[in-house]
């Protein structure tokens, strides 16, 4: 197989990646030896572990592989990429399921406390954390690499730069999902929402971000395409915001280079403004901004219809940007942040109503002159329905972030419902949707194994985020009522552990609502290893019966 | 400190009066961009770009 070649020699990026590798082993060696705590000494052997790994795959590779790199063009077309986007879209599938498992755990916990075990490892407090990250960064992370890779090569109409970097760039990725994810459960957190990865894990997602950044955009400049389609730009935007913010709100020095504990260099108000600046912006740039160039770009190949108005999408993008990025401010009403900032935040707020509302108007009209696709195509009423879950949960967004709503709402379940009503029905049927099509096309399949089966994902994942979003609105409105509630000699009418017991029924519909949703994603996980393992090929059209471009 | 106290002022001045007209500008601009007529053809074009593909 591996005949002599006249010329073949390690790149630049294998030698140097052998070598990083190998110095990256070594000091992590070092760094377990010493530890100061036995989560960091874990995390360290860790490190050494899959640098090791790491570097025996990439000399390993290097002999295995022709003289020649793949090349960017076969007989004239894109030789596409489809190495990372398949491990990326796997990785998404088992971390979705990780996650929502986990929720249902924390979910079923938070209605029967026993379900805890007196554990320290499976505390509320720390699975709560291990399940935001697994379905935020860890699922919609990796649908976003998978998504954002795949996207970028076909708008753009060349292959994917970099040999190693795309890889560097998933695997990486995926690294940092384990440290972050196993520190969770070990007590590593450095207690900022969203952000609870310590320092550690930190400068490691930099390095990983920065790589990731540095092939979307060389790919995007070896374009054959003149235009820079708009889901780039949503993709562009979110990587590059999601570094500023993980810059911004990480400065933290170690206690020891030996040790997990960190101290954050902001302090009181600073860092709280600072932490919903990232906090907010995690959701408008992450769970915002890159699935919206999901829906870019998902929506019109699935309905085979043009996005309804291009203008809109640029104007949607740029209020975007403008306008998320101020308001944090509303996460902190009626605290020691100043009045003018939290009227700021909100005043931003209640603008973002525009910008996601004339998005969700470009999704939904995209279908115009397709909508009967619906009834057959529940691929398709997905992504859609998702989009109306856009809708409806930037609406209630901004409604919240008004003072007066907010001073009922804060603290509430009606929060905890909000989320979920944009994380399940948006960001969660969004994802979907684009994996019901892209594991087709990256495994070369001609469709799907089972339609009815998304059919039946679809109609069972809807019945439980009705049942958790009506659950919880109930619950909080309930709970907000509970504490502000005076008896006529001005006392407080409820004492806290009452407002709890009220609110168990609730949390019982929510962990069945949850429960509903992680079956509908094993329904999902099982159509899609079928149709990789059973799909029939797509034959591929002969070259000469191609249409001429 | 004194200096980085300065620099604040400085930037917080800079924030207050320059870059709230220079971005509201950017923003026009960018809308105007989007609807120059001569700009249509080419947006549409744009449009259906995911559907163009090989």
């Amino acid at each position: 197989m591996s005949q002599p070649s006249i010329s073949k020699s390690m790149t630049i990026g294998e030698s140097g990646l052998a070598v990083v590798f190998a110095a990256t082993a070594f000091l992590c060696v070092i760094a377990a030896a010493k530890a100061l705590d036995a989560p960091f000494a874990f995390h360290a052997a860790l490190g050494a572990l899959a640098s090791i790994a790491a570097m025996f795959f990439v000399i390993n590779n290097y002999y295995d592989r022709p003289a020649a790199l793949p090349p960017a063009e076969i007989n004239g077309r894109p030789n596409y990429n489809m190495g990372p986007i398949k491990f990326s879209s796997f990785m998404a599938m088992f971390w979705g399921i990780a996650g929502f498992l986990v929720g249902l755990i924390i979910a079923s916990q938070l209605a029967w406390p026993a379900l805890n075990f007196d554990l320290p490892w499976i505390q509320f407090g720390r699975l709560r954390p291990l399940h935001t990250s697994a379905v935020i960064f860890a699922f919609g992370g990796n649908v976003l690499l998978a998504t954002s890779f795949y996207v970028v090569q076909k708008t753009c109409h060349v292959r994917l730069a970099g040999y190693l970097a795309p890889w560097f760039v998933v695997v990486g990725y995926n690294f940092f999902i384990v440290i972050a994810g196993t520190g969770y459960l070990l007590g590593v957190t450095q207690g900022k929402e969203y952000a609870e990865p310590e320092w550690y894990s930190d400068l490691w997602l930099t390095i990983v971000w920065v790589t990731y950044l540095l092939v979307f955009l060389v790919t995007i400049i070896k374009r054959k395409e003149p235009h820079i389609f708009v889901a780039n730009w949503f993709y562009l935007a979110f990587i590059v915001t999601i570094a500023v913010l993980h810059l911004g709100n990480n400065p933290a020095l170690p206690v020891s280079f030996f040790g997990s504990k960190s101290y954050i260099a902001w302090g009181g108000i600073q860092d709280a403004m600072f932490q919903w600046w990232y906090g907010h912006n995690a959701v408008g740039f992450f769970l915002t901004a890159g699935f919206l160039a999901i829906m870019y770009y998902f929506i019109p190949k699935r309905a085979e219809r043009p996005i309804y108005s291009y203008r809109l999408s640029i104007i949607h993008f740029w209020a975007l940007i403008f306008l998320y990025i101020w308001a944090g401010p509303h996460h902190l009403h009626y605290t020691a942040l100043p009045d003018w900032t939290q009227t700021l935040g909100m005043t931003f707020s209640i603008m973002l109503w525009m910008p996601s509302w004339g998005g969700m108007i470009n999704g939904l009209m995209t279908l115009s002159g397709a909508w009967d696709k619906l009834r057959t195509d529940p691929v398709l009423r997905m992504l859609v329905v998702s989009v109306a879950f856009y809708g409806m949960s930037t609406f209630e967004g901004p409604m919240m972030s008004i003072k007066v709503v907010n001073s009922l709402s804060h603290y509430t379940d009606w929060t905890i419902g909000h989320v979920h009503s944009g994380a399940l029905g948006w960001v969660g049927f969004v994802s979907f949707g684009a994996l019901y099509c892209l594991v087709p096309w990256a495994w070369n399949r001609k469709g799907l194994y089972s339609l009815k089966l998304v059919n039946w994902h679809f109609w069972i994942a809807t019945l439980g985020i009705v049942l958790y979003i009506s659950a919880m609105w109930v619950s909080g409105i309930l709970q907000g009522l509970m504490w502000r509630a005076y008896t006529s000699l001005g006392f407080l009418e409820y004492s806290f552990i009452e407002t709890v017991e009220a609110m168990h029924p609730f949390y019982i519909i929510r962990a069945a609502g949850g429960a509903l949703f992680l079956i509908g994603s094993l329904i999902m996980a099982y159509n899609l290893w079928m149709t990789v393992r059973v799909g029939e090929q797509e034959v591929q059209m002969p070259v000469a019966l191609q249409p001429a471009e | 400190m004194k200096a980085i106290l300065q620099l604040d002022n400085l930037a917080s001045s800079l924030v207050t009066t320059i870059w709230t007209p220079v971005f509201i500008a950017i923003f026009l601009a960018i809308i105007a961009y989007a609807f120059w007529p001569r700009n249509k053809a080419a947006f549409d074009e744009a449009a259906s770009l995911p559907l163009r593909e090989e």
